[in-house]
């Protein structure tokens, strides 16, 4: 399994610890990852909200790069996730757009490559059984809520429903696989107020706090993402829970699965530390 | 030479509008055997129809080209008005100038122009060559088959049989009744749906012209209008068995279905008990459903302290659903929500709704009520998303008039599913050859003038099975197809057209290669004379004989080669 | 064809700007060709039935929920969207596109009106979403790459916004989260050039 890997700049910053668990864990269960080379940002939400041209050239640099390796691009990121198949769809659908796009980066689009999500590839390309075979140290009693926000899974037109957008199901199997318990629970995809983490913080503490204190009520131990922002902003916005959720990545649960040694550094950068809830479940 | 009329309608302006009718008469006026060429501004209309027969009797004409619509239209009016001037029908032919002509070419009228006079010298060719022909004459089957056994097909059977005829009724299940047996009470005055049905079955079956099938179906529909032959397919007892039986005419009345939850991601596609459609609730309601007339949730089977019904749930959703309204579901939500109110009377009921559509007698007076006597709370506005959490479903809508966003927590949700055709109509009406639309729902004739009929002569349509519809709709829908079927029946033999297919017995060599040429099993060889003879009551004329013949003894009428070449030659003149 | 109908409408309750001069709104068919042209979107199809605002996140802190904004769009109400605080709202999150009956993206509908209002000249109603819009892109000009120690700084002095979450940020930093140099990557050149041609296109 060889894929093109497009980190995007929160997880070489912010989420270095999922940047850190994802290499670990896709090179544990042998997923190549190839770098894009030399990869910029793909203009996250602001890009699209001043500049729709450079909300799509700012991707579509990233595309043209991987053009010669013809390998799906996987991203652990959902923001990078939904520019980058925004553009690489503007580049399927708008033959005169593609053309015009080719002569700027002087390369030929052959589209061979898919934008992909991580999750998409753990859960649906690695067979579980390839998975359960790795598994060291099951997540047993470990009770999770699968938190996948919104552009994980949304809209439909670009992510060509991997996972059920209303009803994502995908990361519930890889833990289940894993040994922990998910749990059903009703805000897997609501929006956690994303890039409005710095401007209006007031929203995003409304919409993150209901997340996480509707994990606390599920009774979850913690809570299972897959996106830098969503991690920021439930972790960080957990003032007036009256019982503190962890919000781990998922590549960090199936590295403490895997019993991956470089866990200790990842699970020290987390706000709320997820340390003594994994040893109270004897899972340090 | 044949002396020959044309008669140039202007259609208001959908044909004159593009072609230069005037120029058109002009230049047709000299073509060999033209002794008239005339414009009208409606050739259909009576002085237009009073213009042609004046015409025949002044110019002694033989034959009549009128240069108008699709022959599908108004053949038929010209044809009836030639014969009332003593001309036989078949010397009328219709230049189709307005669908092939000026509608197709509106952007360049000069083109348009020109080739409606190549268009219609063509057909005065045809005319040129035209025979007198006289209508064959055809026995009729006086026995009708219903498909469905819902409120729709009982009330075709009951009239059709009321007049004397005998109907064979089948039904795909092991009951009759349809969707109204397992509803409570209707709407505008609650009466219960059981005793409504209950008058209809008592008349079936007191009826001995009725013979009711059960758990049987279509399994194939051969031959014609009068002369229909179908195979039923009987699946009682856990056996299949198979009868054929003849019939004259054929109501269909399969009903409809309802969009499954499943469908329905953001309201909970199916996963919560507490999230039903409306035919549950129905059920609910109904004295004689699971509950007994009790309503209860059906997660823990407490009374439900606040129910809120959704509207338009995947009706005019063009993106994921249906793009149509299912029509009945804003009256049905209204009375589902009064008897919840009459029943739970401390209860509170909410209506998300987009628009309320109340068109009938008493309709709108009726929603009206649901809001003020019975105190329904109805909101402006389409729920985005329901979900369960701690026993209660939760309810995210918005009202459209403050535009501000809602929260509801329900005890019941019930969801007002589109209507969408039963299932397999499609594979039915392709062994019924019988047109559907892109749903699924059965064609009807003319969206106006012929809504009861099918395109297939002697097929009638009633009920859901055409379209969304109401109970009185799906009555009157049913009565009407009986009507069309007694009016068929009131005719001693069919009348057919004469314009089909016949073999010069000088020119055929028996080989045979016509017969699995027709598609309508309208062939054989004559036991004797050893060459092919028509069944001329099968035979519609396609032509496909014509093509498989290799000693051109297959011919169609008043369409032979003969016309052909000289409409082929009229066409390709130079100008 | 006239390009301004002077039809009147009533006028509602919640739209407090353009004060004509019998209290009644002046609608302008063009405002909706010419925001259908810039978003892609299909406006004329809503039938406000609210479905993107009941499931908008957002919706509650914004001054018109989305599918207001997509009416006073087909009413031809500029001003008044222009100077929205909805359309600095919208995160994009596409929940709106996902569910609408009609296929539409409110949030390309408000992502066409805040480039609409920038261009000309409308001071943003929530001016600190586009302070950090801006530094964003800023440091994807300078770098190739976002570098949130540069980025927050800049940030923080533009938007006069000092103090909120300043533990949290400090928090982050110690845990080594947020890097002091910044990621440079090898084509900025490319990407300057990307930058230009933008704004070339759009003067």
């Amino acid at each position: 399994m060889r894929y093109s890997y497009y980190p995007g700049c929160t997880l070489h910053s912010t989420a270095i610890e999922y940047g850190w668990s994802t290499e670990a864990v896709c090179d544990a269960l042998g997923i190549e990852l190839v770098e894009i080379e030399d990869w910029n940002c793909c203009g996250a939400s602001s890009a699209h909200s001043l500049d729709p041209r450079l909300a799509l050239t700012l991707p579509t640099r990233d595309l043209m790069h991987v053009q010669a390796l013809q390998a799906d691009i996987v991203m652990p990121c959902a923001a990078c996730y939904g520019r980058i198949a925004a553009a690489d769809h503007k580049m399927r659908t708008d033959p005169a757009w593609r053309k015009e796009m080719e002569a700027e980066f002087q390369t030929a689009y052959i589209g061979a490559a898919r934008p992909r999500t991580l999750v998409d590839v753990l859960g649906n390309d690695l067979p579980a059984e390839a998975l359960a075979a790795k598994v060291k140290r099951p997540l047993n009693g470990l009770r999770t809520v699968s938190y996948y926000g919104c552009l994980l899974i949304r809209p439909p037109d670009l992510t060509n429903r991997w996972d059920d957008p209303e009803h994502p199901t995908v990361m519930d199997r890889i833990l289940r696989t894993l040994g922990a318990e998910p749990l059903p629970w009703a805000h897997a995809v609501e929006c956690c107020g994303a890039s409005l983490a710095l401007d209006r913080a007031d929203v995003v503490a409304v919409l993150s706090g209901r997340i996480v204190q509707g994990a606390n009520d599920a009774g979850a131990d913690c809570i299972v993402c897959a996106c830098p922002l969503c991690q920021a902003n439930l972790d960080s916005r957990q003032k007036g829970i009256s019982r503190k959720v962890p919000v781990l990545y998922l590549t960090e649960l199936i590295g403490v699965a895997l019993d991956l040694p470089g866990r200790t550094k990842w699970l020290a950068k987390h706000l709320v530390d997820p340390r003594p809830l994994l040893k109270a479940k004897g899972l340090e | 030479m044949k002396r020959i009329g044309v008669f140039i309608c202007h259609c208001g302006i959908n044909i004159a509008g593009t072609v230069d009718v005037k120029r058109v008469a002009e230049a047709i006026r000299d073509y060999p055997g033209v002794v008239l060429a005339t414009d009208y501004m409606y050739m259909c209309s009576d002085p237009g129809q009073s213009l042609i027969r004046q015409s025949i009797k002044d110019e002694h004409l033989e034959g009549v080209v009128v240069a108008a619509c699709s022959p599908a239209m108004h053949e038929t009016t010209f044809r009836k008005a030639s014969a009332q001037a003593g001309l036989n029908p078949y010397q009328t032919e219709i230049a189709n100038i307005r669908e092939q002509v000026s509608w197709v070419h509106q952007q360049d009228k000069e083109a348009a122009t020109q080739k409606a006079i190549e268009h219609i010298k063509t057909i005065v060719e045809k005319v040129r060559y035209n025979e007198s022909l006289i209508p064959l004459a055809l026995s009729l089957v006086k026995k009708t088959l219903v498909i469905g056994g819902g409120i729709a097909g009982l009330q075709a059977a009951i009239d059709i049989a009321s007049a004397g005829y005998p109907v064979v009724l089948v039904e795909r299940s092991n009951r009759l009744g349809g969707h109204v047996a397992q509803l409570s009470g209707v709407y505008v005055n609650f009466d219960a749906a059981r005793d409504l049905l209950q008058s209809k079955l008592r008349a079936v079956q007191e009826n001995p012209r009725i013979k009711v099938f059960l758990q049987t179906e279509v399994e194939e529909l051969g031959g014609y209008v009068g002369n229909f032959t179908a195979r039923l397919k009987h699946t009682a007892d856990g056996q299949i068995t198979y009868s054929e039986q003849a019939f004259g005419a054929v109501v269909v009345a399969t009903g409809h279905s309802l969009r499954p939850l499943a469908m329905f991601g953001e309201y909970g596609g199916g996963r919560y008990p507490d999230i039903i459609d409306a035919l549950t609730f129905e059920r609910m309601l109904a004295p004689d459903g699971p509950t007994g007339g009790q309503i209860r949730r059906p997660s823990d089977g407490q009374v439900p302290r606040q129910v809120v019904f959704v509207q338009c749930a995947g009706s005019r959703d063009p993106e994921h659903h249906m793009p149509y309204c299912s029509k009945i579901c804003c009256m049905y939500t209204a009375k589902q929500a009064a008897l919840y109110r009459q029943r739970v009377p401390d209860g509170q009921a909410y209506v998300f709704y987009i628009d309320i559509r109340s068109q009938g007698r008493d309709y709108e007076e009726f929603v009206q009520s649901a809001m003020t006597q019975h105190d329904v709370l109805y909101i402006r506005g389409k729920v985005a998303r329901l979900y369960e959490e701690d026993g209660k479903v939760i309810a995210w809508g918005a009202d459209t008039l403050t535009g501000k966003p809602i929260e509801v927590e329900a005890d019941l949700v019930v969801l007002a599913t589109a209507i969408m055709p039963a299932e397999g109509a499609v594979e039915l009406a392709q062994r019924l050859r019988i047109a559907t639309d892109e749903h699924g729902f059965f064609s009807e004739a003319h969206p106006k003038l012929r809504p009861v009929e099918s395109l297939t002569a002697g097929i009638y349509l009633a009920g859901t099975a055409q379209a969304p519809k109401d109970i009185p709709e799906t009555v009157a829908q049913a009565s009407a197809a009986a009507a069309k079927v007694l009016s068929l029946f009131s005719q001693r033999q069919l009348v057919a057209e004469p314009t089909i297919a016949y073999v010069d017995e000088e020119l055929c060599s028996g080989c045979g290669l016509c017969i699995p040429a027709c598609p309508y099993q309208a062939r054989e060889m004559h036991p004797w004379k050893h060459k092919a003879v028509v069944h001329e009551a099968l035979c519609q004329g396609c032509g496909a004989c014509v093509v498989a013949c290799p000693n051109k003894a297959c011919k169609l009428r008043n369409l032979t080669p003969g016309h052909v070449l000289a409409m082929m030659d009229a066409y390709l003149a130079e100008v | 064809m006239a390009t301004q109908a002077t039809v009147s409408v009533a006028h509602t309750a919640t739209s407090s700007a353009t004060p004509a001069a019998r209290g009644t709104l002046r609608v302008d068919p063009t405002f909706l060709r010419t925001v259908e042209t810039l978003s892609h979107e299909n406006i004329r199809l809503c039938y406000y039935c609210l479905k993107c605002t009941a499931g908008c996140p957002t919706a509650y802190a914004m001054d018109y929920g989305p599918a207001h904004i997509l009416k006073l769009v087909q009413l031809g109400q500029k001003d008044e969207v222009l100077r929205s605080k909805a359309i600095w709202l919208c995160v994009g999150c596409e929940t709106c596109w996902t569910r609408c009956p009609n296929g539409i993206s409110a949030g390309h509908v408000m992502d066409a009106l805040k480039q609409m209002a920038l261009r000309e000249g409308y001071a943003p109603a929530e001016r600190r979403v586009l302070v950090l819009h801006r530094q964003f892109l800023t440091s994807i000009r300078l770098f190739g790459r976002v570098h949130e120690l540069s980025m927050l700084a800049l940030y923080k002095l533009l938007s006069g916004d000092l103090f909120t979450d300043l533990d949290l940020g400090a928090r982050m930093f110690l845990r080594g989260k947020i890097p002091i140099l910044p990621e440079r990557i090898r084509g900025r050149a490319k990407i300057q050039q990307l930058f230009k041609r933008q704004a070339r296109g759009q003067g």
